[in-house]
């Protein structure tokens, strides 16, 4: 386990595998997205209170669920670089905020819409919503660091120290919110023994679910190989791989 | 390192910081200026009504402290990275953690308690009764602290970038926002006469969180920013 680990830290051997991978990542998203949607649409019931406009749920609670993952992978990513100092890790880290940042808006977004038939507003200053904006805030900090240092290793660096800062902070933005105020309805799929959502409401949402996380996967190690090449481009690999593709 | 040295670093650092900040009379009042300033803008645009304006006040504070406590952390070590001293003391085989701290100390006397005066002279204009004035002296107690650990962290992970006073806002901002939550709220349960011991303490959980934690990351941002 330990070799392999070692094995792809390094930069080039991590491009070639997320080369072989994205493709897999990609379409398996793309077939589960269909899957979901299908089943989000035609398979699932309208809901008792809220009807028909309860479907955006397939999009709002799987981004806001990635919201918060692709936070954790990013500060994770970031331990792991300034730990180990591994090229890898930095560019995975530095991928991983653009995309954190559009799941967070498609959260905050989708919210707003489903808030307006069903609250009759489209933003009311309540604690999940706010805690959610708050991770936007954190996010877009994350980035507007990132294209202020020149220099990339120190930038992601930096960048790994503000993203723990922040998995500190986190759970007490969230804990104060909650206690400033809240109307948000409680959460349905949490509670795991018994789940307040009916089964056939959420199979696709697990689905959806699944298909935003290859989602993810596809797009993190695309962005992390553009990374890792602007980063290595004067190193021979690189070089070799740019005069293949001209040269095919 | 015995006891001494690291006592002896600590209280050279701090007097240190001390001395020129207080030879830099300019840099320590115009922050104040500008916190009486934001205050000001306040009554002029919600109307002078005392009903609306205590209502409001503990917030535009709060609001106002956070803005003007911004402002200084640019020069937290701003002019010891350019002039090469803050190098040199991180080449220093002393401690890193005494370092920040004693600079972040120095930060805060500088800074936090000359605000915290200004409020309590402040405290009159915007018609706050005596237990809800005394009740956010507690909290700005609490609170400036940590608005110097947390910026001192943002201080050290932006020194030297273009525009870097915008930059450290939009880094300290998010993560200073519990500390807000729990400040406003003791004030306003105070003026309804309510207890606010609760409010106080999670302002000391964070506080004693933050000086436990942040001069870890403050110095790490340091050796990576120098390191370039």
């Amino acid at each position: 386990m330990w070799k392999w680990i070692t094995k792809y830290a390094s930069p080039m051997h991590f491009y070639l595998l997320a080369n072989r991978l994205t493709p897999w990542f990609g379409w398996s998203a793309a077939v589960l997205f269909a899957v979901g949607l299908y089943g989000a649409f035609f398979y699932a019931p309208a809901d008792y209170q809220q009807g028909e406009s309860f479907r955006i749920i397939y999009i709002h609670v799987p981004s806001a669920w990635m919201s918060m993952f692709v936070y954790m992978v990013m500060a994770g990513a970031g331990a792991a670089g300034l730990i180990w100092k591994t090229k890898v890790s930095d560019a995975v880290a530095r991928s991983c905020a653009p995309l954190g940042a559009s799941f967070t808006f498609l959260a905050l977004a989708t919210g707003s819409l489903w808030g307006k038939p069903m609250w009759g507003t489209w933003w009311v200053w309540d604690a999940r919503l706010t805690s959610e904006l708050i991770l936007l805030f954190l996010y877009l900090g994350y980035i507007a660091l990132q294209s202020a240092i020149d220099d990339r290793r120190t930038a992601a660096r930096a960048g790994a120290i503000l993203a723990l800062v922040g998995v500190v902070n986190i759970p007490i933005i969230h804990y104060s919110v909650i206690w400033w105020n809240t109307l948000h309805q409680g959460p349905t799929i949490s509670k795991l023994d018994s789940p307040s959502i009916h089964i056939d409401m959420l199979i696709p949402l697990l689905v959806m679910a699944i298909a935003f996380n290859l989602y993810f996967a596809a797009m993190v190690l695309i962005r992390a190989r553009m990374e890792i090449v602007e980063q290595e481009k004067n190193s021979k690999w690189v070089q070799e791989l740019i005069v293949d593709k001209v040269s095919v | 390192m015995t006891r001494v040295r690291i006592l002896n670093l600590f209280s050279t650092i701090l007097f240190r910081d001390l001395l020129l900040g207080v030879r830099n009379q300019s840099e320590l009042v115009n922050p104040l200026i500008f916190f009486i300033m934001v205050i000001t803008m306040f009554p002029l645009s919600i109307g002078p009504e005392q009903s609306a304006l205590m209502q409001i006040s503990p917030a535009i504070v709060w609001v106002a402290a956070v803005l003007a406590s911004n402002l200084t952390i640019d020069g937290i070590f701003r002019s010891d990275y350019e002039d090469g001293s803050l190098e040199q003391m991180i080449l220093s085989p002393h401690s890193g953690f005494t370092l920040v701290m004693a600079k972040i100390l120095a930060h805060w006397l500088l800074a936090g308690v000359p605000l915290i005066i200004m409020v309590l002279m402040a405290g009159p204009f915007l018609y706050l009764p005596d237990y809800a004035l005394q009740t956010l002296f507690y909290t700005l107690l609490l609170g400036t602290p940590v608005l110097s650990l947390i910026g001192a962290i943002a201080g050290g992970l932006t020194m030297g970038v273009r525009s870097s006073g915008m930059l450290q806002a939009l880094l300290i901002l998010p993560l200073i926002m519990p500390l807000l939550i729990f400040s406003v709220s003791a004030v306003n349960n105070a003026m309804k006469g309510l207890p606010v011991t609760g409010e106080l303490y999670f302002l000391a959980a964070i506080l004693v969180l933050a000086l436990t934690l942040a001069p870890i990351a403050v110095f790490s941002a340091l050796k990576i920013r120098l390191s370039e």
